[in-house]
């Protein structure tokens, strides 16, 4: 794996105050790499600095080889962008604008096809202003993409889409990374960042709180599965609590709950299958990444300014 | 074509979609003529307007408005919107830069002016046998003078201007005490000596004295040139200095 961004001590400030403090990560060619925090997390501010909208204070950036500060003009040839809270002219229309930005690339992606698999190929007659809050964003998901780019950001992608929407924003982010583009996502959607990313940055407060792919984020936050089921017939509790992995085993009433780590939960269905205990009401409550943020920041993600 | 290009052509495309700036900056200077020109006896030459031709004085007024409107509430209103909608920021990430947006604008918009002026002068040649104007060069020269003063001014007002509504707010202020102390409201031979003479220091004054003189046959004061070129110049190099490409 090649990086294709690389980040050291990315620092910058505001008025003395830093809001990205000193981070650090790189993310390999064709990764989905997310960036998940709080509102005023300086998620923001940081991939700015990454895209050259921002001048960084500190730190070393290079986004494939090239450096945003001093190399914005090669770079943008080169990246994707869809901002957060942009609007375009009122009256431009849709084909217009996918046109036009089109035309500022070297080798630009075919405009007509992303209006097709956008769903705006019916408006692109229509303008700017006349769009609904979602279409607005697909279209600005085309525009990142209509130049071809190696390197897509995109900045809350799903803000103002419907669930219905956001779901067939994920699959056709999930292609654009199957054809061969880096992806970075900031988003404070948990759903969003563990149905997408390969690897999350979470930051809080302008500095890596952690770094690792979603699954490795749950485990490092520690914590247990807990099995529930209710036996039809009786069942030897103990037989449970010697098995590998089980920390507890409790009864309430007719239900069991079974606490434990690992892989507990295959060795506790292998032996009531053994038993041959019949169970109701089986639940695995496994944890979430939306449980792993709290554990690991210590906040909930509606916490932050 | 490139980036500058394309974006002047959209943005032709997106000015000749605005009817309010069509009706302001083509239909109210035609209006203004014709409204004045119709007036019995305003055909010949006025004792209060130095002699002039009343239709004649009403044109040049009409031709200071265009360059004044399009420059002072034009410019900051259109740019005020752009960086306050993100428009300049999102320009900010691709290989063209906002810059190119702003020039392609004022490109458009002067042009828009100049051929807004040729239908002034037209319309009072055909319709009321007003004479072109007698000095061409000159007349143009004031044209172009004048557009590139209340451009820059404008440049600057959006420059400084923290939202959109304030850009136009400052248009505005800018725009009508100009046309006061310019001469548009009442003719500048009406006025006290201490007014004329600070009328002749903005840029809409200069302007209107220049166009008047070279449509006369006069040569234009130099001074008059002299200033609208000083305004052009200072408020050029302040915007540059201060203009903020998105929204604090």
């Amino acid at each position: 794996m090649t990086a294709v961004i690389e980040v050291t001590g990315l620092t910058k400030r505001y008025g003395g105050q830093a809001v990205v403090d000193g981070i650090s990560f790189h993310v390999d060619k064709g990764e989905i790499f997310g960036i998940l925090g709080p509102n005023g997390a300086g998620k923001t501010t940081a991939i700015e600095c990454l895209e050259g909208l921002r001048k960084r204070d500190e730190g070393q950036v290079r986004i494939l080889g090239l450096d945003p500060k001093a190399d914005g003009h090669r770079l943008h040839q080169r990246i994707g962008v869809q901002l957060q809270e942009t609007q375009l002219q009122d009256r431009l229309k849709v084909r217009e604008a996918l046109e036009l930005y089109a035309s500022f690339y070297p080798d630009p992606a075919d405009w007509r096809e992303l209006l097709d698999r956008w769903g705006l190929a019916g408006k692109a007659g229509t303008s700017f202003g006349k769009l609904s809050g979602g279409q607005k964003q697909r279209l600005f998901i085309a525009l990142a993409l209509v130049g071809n780019p190696q390197v897509v950001f995109l900045d809350e992608l799903t803000a103002g889409l419907d669930p219905g929407a956001r779901r067939a924003t994920w699959d056709l982010i999930s292609q654009v990374r199957a054809s061969g583009v880096t992806v970075v996502l900031v988003s404070h959607f948990m759903d969003e960042v563990e149905e997408l990313c390969d690897r999350v940055a979470i930051l809080e407060r302008g500095r890596i709180a952690a770094l690792d792919t979603p699954a490795g984020l749950v485990d490092s936050a520690g914590g247990e599965y807990r099995v529930r089921f209710r036996p039809v017939v009786p069942l030897d509790e103990q037989s449970l609590a010697g098995l590998p992995g089980v920390v507890a085993v409790t009864r309430r009433g007719a239900q069991v709950d079974v606490t434990g780590t690992g892989d507990f939960v295959s060795a506790v269905t292998a032996e009531l299958a053994r038993g041959q205990v019949l169970v109701a009401d089986l639940r695995i409550e496994g944890r979430s990444l939306d449980s792993a943020y709290v554990a690991l920041t210590g906040q909930t993600m509606e916490a932050g300014t | 074509m490139n980036g500058f290009s394309r974006l002047a052509l959209i943005e032709a495309k997106l000015f000749l979609r605005e009817k309010a700036a069509l009706i302001g900056v083509f239909g109210l200077p035609v209006a203004l003529v014709l409204g004045f020109g119709l007036i019995p006896g305003f055909s010949d030459p006025q004792k209060g307007l130095s002699d002039q031709i009343g239709t004649e004085f009403i044109a040049a007024v009409g031709v200071a408005v265009i360059l004044g409107s399009l420059g002072f509430t034009g410019v900051p209103m259109v740019l005020g919107q752009y960086r306050e909608r993100g428009v300049l920021r999102r320009l900010g990430v691709t290989p063209v830069r906002p810059l190119t947006l702003l020039l392609a604008d004022m490109t458009v918009w002067a042009a828009a002016a100049v051929l807004s002026v040729a239908v002034v002068v037209a319309v009072v040649r055909f319709a009321f046998h007003v004479p072109a104007p007698v000095t061409p060069g000159w007349f143009i020269l004031s044209v172009l003078l004048g557009i590139a003063a209340m451009f820059m001014v404008g440049l600057f007002a959006a420059a400084v201007a923290p939202t959109a509504r304030s850009a136009a707010g400052i248009g505005w202020a800018l725009f009508f005490p100009n046309m006061f102390l310019a001469g548009v409201y009442f003719p500048s031979e009406e006025m006290s000596a201490t007014m004329r003479q600070v009328g002749n220091f903005t840029p809409l004054g200069s302007a209107l004295h220049a166009v008047r003189d070279s449509w006369m046959g006069i040569d234009p004061r130099p001074e008059y040139l002299g200033i609208m070129a000083a305004w052009a110049l200072v408020a050029g190099v302040l915007a540059a200095r201060f203009f903020r490409w998105e929204q604090a």
